[in-house]
This record gives structure tokens, C-alpha cells and sequence, in this order.
């Protein structure tokens, strides 16, 4: 298997405040990798690092082999072969589902507008999103919405996706349809990055689940060794409360 | 039911109280000692009619001036605005110069900026300088006002969140791309109330120019008032001012109420 994803040594501060002090991770193509921990353990960082949202202050990420992280990378480059889904949507609200699925590949990638649409009205359909084509986002409900900012992101045929906690905004009953549309990725062989309090999903997905504490990966391994029989002592702190907050 | 008969009960005390208020009023001024002579010199009905058409002829240059130097002032103010949040070090001396530029017009008054530049500009006697004062004008009134609109443009581009612009940049789109196709719409859909109350201004300040010797309304409504020695002339004027702010001021009410109707529709 060759890697997708490559980071080394990653470090990234916010002024005083050390968010990664470290990280090494390796993702295979086709993998999906699931990353737990407490809020403020640096999952979100780590994966607006991979998107080249935030800057790092040290190390490399590597994606299919390239370093994305060298001088002179055309960063608008590197983000058209990685999806990014945030907890909060980010839909944009002035325009319809078919506006937000298109914008992207008609301005960055230069597609015909016309094939734009038929490819976005394809990954809608795949979605059960059809008929929701001509909608403005505020008619949907927050799991449709988070359903349109993952076709947004595929639809720009990313090679790999990051999904930043992307049900933690929802209603309880709305969180299924959406794990349900990453299995399918999952499924069809996306390579995907994954933070998530969901520890049943990360179960059932992940080929690998790293445990993130204090800015590094404390603990990695199957879902079966971390989520079962964790060998570092935070980690079983950390899922002890999950197991008592009913949640795994 | 009771809803209801407070509705009628409601209306019925506000229409009780305007009638007792504006009567008041009314019953105070017309017994005020000098009210012949002020309604002789300012509410002059003869006057009124004898002026109004003429008054009304120069009122359609305040209406060009308004028209020409707000659309110069909602595209250079635009672009302001824009230089003003360019991001990054490389951008300073530009963010710098546009806020000297804001700060400059904003602190001078509008009839000093009048002044200067329609004495002062066909003072050069350059011959590809323009010599007529209504141009120079207009190039003030749309100095100052870009200053203005801009502050309104720079805070509708503030209030929308940076997470619309994180998503546009993680698409790949570029920073122009994401300010031209994500922001600056939603910013501008936002400040369209704020606008049209600073073209409420621009309306009136029109009259400014007048100060030039344009033959504006306000103008026009001096050199009657000069040649007869009655003020309503100035009435006149101003009721067609107010005229054309009214349906205007009303105008921005309904929309800021349609804006918030839709907001709380949608504010689940």
C-alpha cells in the first residue's frame, strides 16, 4: 500500500500555547483513520494543518509523496486534492446546494459550468440530495447541510478528505444519515482522515484509531487495541469517562 | 378577542393624542406675536407658486448630482474597503494610505471640501482641467462620501465570519476568488440599509454645491428669495428635498424590517 498522508515531527503554536508538539502519522491509500481524544487535544489543528489552513512552525506533510509543506507549493493547488468538512457546515448561505457544489470546480479547476452541474447533480443524487438541488441552505435540515458540504468537498475529486467532527453540531437523530454517507465513502475507498467523538463509528470505520493527548499521538493502533484494551494509562482514562458519559 | 379590542383601543388613544399634540402646537404658533409677519415672509402661498417651477427646474440637477456621484462612490468605496482588508504584511502601505484617506475626509467638512477643490481646481487654468463647478462638485461630494461608504462596506466585510472564508480557501479557491464570490456578496446583502440611509445624506448635500454657483435647487430658492424678499422660496426647496428623501427613508425601514423577518424565519 502506498501513503496518502505522511506527517512528521509536527509542530504548531498559537502564540504561547503549544497545540502540536509532535505528531507523526502515516495514512495509507484507501485507509480511514480515526482521531480521538479530549477537546483541545489538537485534532482540529492537526487537520487544518493538512488543509494548509493554519501555518506550521515545523516539520512536513507529505500528501501522494509530495511535500506540501516546502516553499514555493502553490497552496490553492494542494487544497483541490484535499477535502476538508468543518463541524459548523460553512455552507455559503447566498447560494443554492447546485451554487455551493459548483463554485469550487468551476473557479479553481476551470470545469465547464454545464459539466460541473451534471457531475454535482450525480454526487447529489448518489447522496439522496436530488431533489434538494435549487434549495438555500438554511431550508435544510443541519444533517442535509452537513450531507451538501461533504458532496461540496468530493466534488472537487479530492484524493483524500478530512472531516473535523462533522456531527458534533447536530441533533442526535440527524447524526445516522451522515455516518452513514462516510461508510459509504469508507466503502468506495476513500482515504480519509477522521476526528470524531463518535466512538462506536470509529469502531466500526477506522482502520487505525490514534489516541491525541496534549498535542501528540499517545497511543495508535486497530480499533479493537485502542478502544478495547488501551495500553497508556490516559487512554483509559479518556475512554473510561466516554464509557460513563454513555457514549461508547 | 381582547387582542383585538386593544388593537382599535390602541389606535383610537394614538390618533386622540396626534390630534391634541399637532393642535397644541399649531394654536401656539399662529398666536405667537410675530406669526403674521412670519407666515407673510416664509408661507406666502403667491410666492409658493410664483417659485416652485423654477425651484423644481434646478431641483433636477440636485437629482443628476445624486445620481452621477453615487455610483463613483459605491464602486470607489468598494474598492476601499477591499484595499483596507487586504491581509499580510506586503499590503500595510496600502491598508495605511486607505486609512489616512478615511480618516482625512471624514474629519473635514463637506463644504470646505466644496471649497477647495471648486475654487481651488479651475484656479490651475490648466486647460485639460475642467472649469465647471457642478463637475467639481461632484468630484468632492463623491471624496467624501467614499469615505463614509467605505467604513459601511469594511464593517457588512467584518461581520461575516472567517469561516466562510476558511471553506472557500479549503476548495482551493483563491483569496480574490473567496472575497469576490463568498464574502463581498454576503457583506453587501447585509449593509444595503446603512447604505441607502448615507445616500439619504448625499441627497441633501447636494445642496452644497450650490455654494459654487451651480444653480441648484437651494440656489434657485436664494436668488428668488434676493429678488423679493420672501423666504418661501426656501420652503419651497425644502419640501422638495424632503420629497425625495421620504419614499427613500421609507424605503430602508421596510427593507431593515424584511432583513430581520428573514433572519428570525431562519434563526432556528
Amino acid at each position: 500500500m502506498s501513503e496518502a498522508l505522511v506527517v512528521e515531527g509536527l509542530h504548531k503554536s498559537f502564540g504561547q500555547l503549544e497545540v502540536l508538539r509532535g505528531v507523526d502519522l502515516v495514512v495509507a491509500e484507501h485507509e480511514v483513520v480515526c482521531l480521538i481524544g479530549a477537546s483541545g487535544s489538537g485534532k482540529s489543528t492537526l487537520l487544518r494543518c493538512v488543509n494548509l489552513l493554519e501555518r506550521i512552525d515545523e516539520g512536513r506533510i507529505l500528501v501522494e509523496g509530495d511535500d506540501i509543506t516546502a516553499r514555493g507549493v502553490d497552496i490553492n493547488k494542494v487544497r483541490r486534492r484535499i477535502g476538508i468538512v468543518f463541524q459548523a457546515f460553512n455552507l455559503f448561505p447566498h447560494m443554492s446546494v447546485l451554487g455551493n457544489v459548483t463554485l469550487a470546480p468551476r473557479l479553481a479547476l476551470g470545469t465547464p459550468r454545464a459539466q460541473c452541474e451534471a457531475d454535482a447533480t450525480a454526487l447529489l443524487d448518489r447522496f439522496g440530495l436530488a431533489d434538494k438541488r435549487n434549495d438555500y441552505p438554511d431550508r435544510l435540515s443541519g444533517g442535509q447541510q452537513q450531507r451538501v458540504a461533504i458532496v461540496r468537498a468530493l466534488a472537487m475529486r479530492p484524493d483524500l478528505m478530512l472531516l473535523d467532527e462533522v456531527t458534533s453540531a447536530l441533533d442526535p437523530e440527524l447524526v445516522a444519515e451522515v455516518l452513514e454517507v462516510i461508510r459509504e465513502l469508507a466503502a468506495g475507498g476513500m482515504t480519509m482522515l477522521i476526528a470524531t467523538h463518535e466512538m462506536s463509528f470509529a469502531r466500526d470505520i477506522a482502520d487505525q484509531v490514534c489516541f491525541l493527548d496534549e498535542g501528540m499521538i499517545l497511543e495508535q493502533g486497530t480499533p479493537a487495541q485502542i478502544l478495547s484494551d488501551p495500553k497508556e494509562p490516559r487512554t483509559q482514562q479518556f475512554l473510561q469517562r466516554i464509557i460513563e458519559a454513555g457514549r461508547l | 378577542m381582547t387582542g383585538d379590542g386593544e388593537g382599535r383601543r390602541g389606535v383610537a388613544v394614538a390618533l386622540l393624542s396626534t390630534v391634541i399634540f399637532f393642535t397644541l402646537l399649531a394654536v401656539a404658533i399662529t398666536h405667537a406675536p410675530g406669526w403674521p409677519e412670519v407666515k407673510r415672509t416664509f408661507f406666502n402661498w403667491d410666492e409658493f407658486k410664483a417659485s416652485m417651477p423654477e425651484i423644481a427646474r434646478a431641483f433636477l440637477l440636485n437629482v443628476r448630482i445624486f445620481l452621477i456621484a453615487e455610483v463613483f462612490i459605491l464602486v470607489f468605496a468598494l474598492v476601499l474597503a477591499v484595499i483596507r482588508s487586504l491581509p499580510g504584511p506586503v499590503f500595510f502601505p496600502l491598508r495605511a494610505l486607505g486609512i489616512a484617506y478615511a480618516d482625512f475626509f471624514r474629519g473635514v467638512p463637506t463644504i470646505l471640501v466644496i471649497a477647495l477643490l471648486g475654487f481651488g481646481a479651475p484656479a490651475l487654468q490648466l486647460s485639460w482641467v475642467p472649469l465647471s463647478t457642478t463637475f467639481w462638485g461632484i468630484v468632492a461630494l463623491v471624496l467624501v462620501y467614499t469615505a463614509y461608504v467605505s467604513e459601511v462596506y469594511r464593517a457588512g466585510i467584518e461581520s461575516v465570519h472567517p469561516s466562510q472564508d476558511a471553506a472557500a480557501r479549503s476548495l482551493g479557491l483563491t483569496h480574490w476568488q473567496s472575497l469576490s464570490r463568498v464574502v463581498l456578496p454576503q457583506a453587501v446583502r447585509r449593509v444595503i440599509p446603512p447604505l441607502l440611509n448615507d445616500f439619504i445624506g448625499l441627497q441633501k448635500d447636494t445642496a452644497l454645491v450650490g455654494f459654487l454657483g451651480s444653480i441648484e435647487a437651494f440656489k434657485q430658492s436664494q436668488i428668488d428669495a434676493a429678488a423679493t424678499f420672501n423666504y418661501t422660496p426656501f420652503v419651497a426647496a425644502a419640501v422638495l428635498f424632503v420629497a425625495l428623501t421620504i419614499p427613500l427613508a421609507r424605503f430602508t425601514d421596510w427593507l431593515v424590517a424584511r432583513d430581520r423577518r428573514r433572519r428570525q424565519a431562519t434563526g432556528s
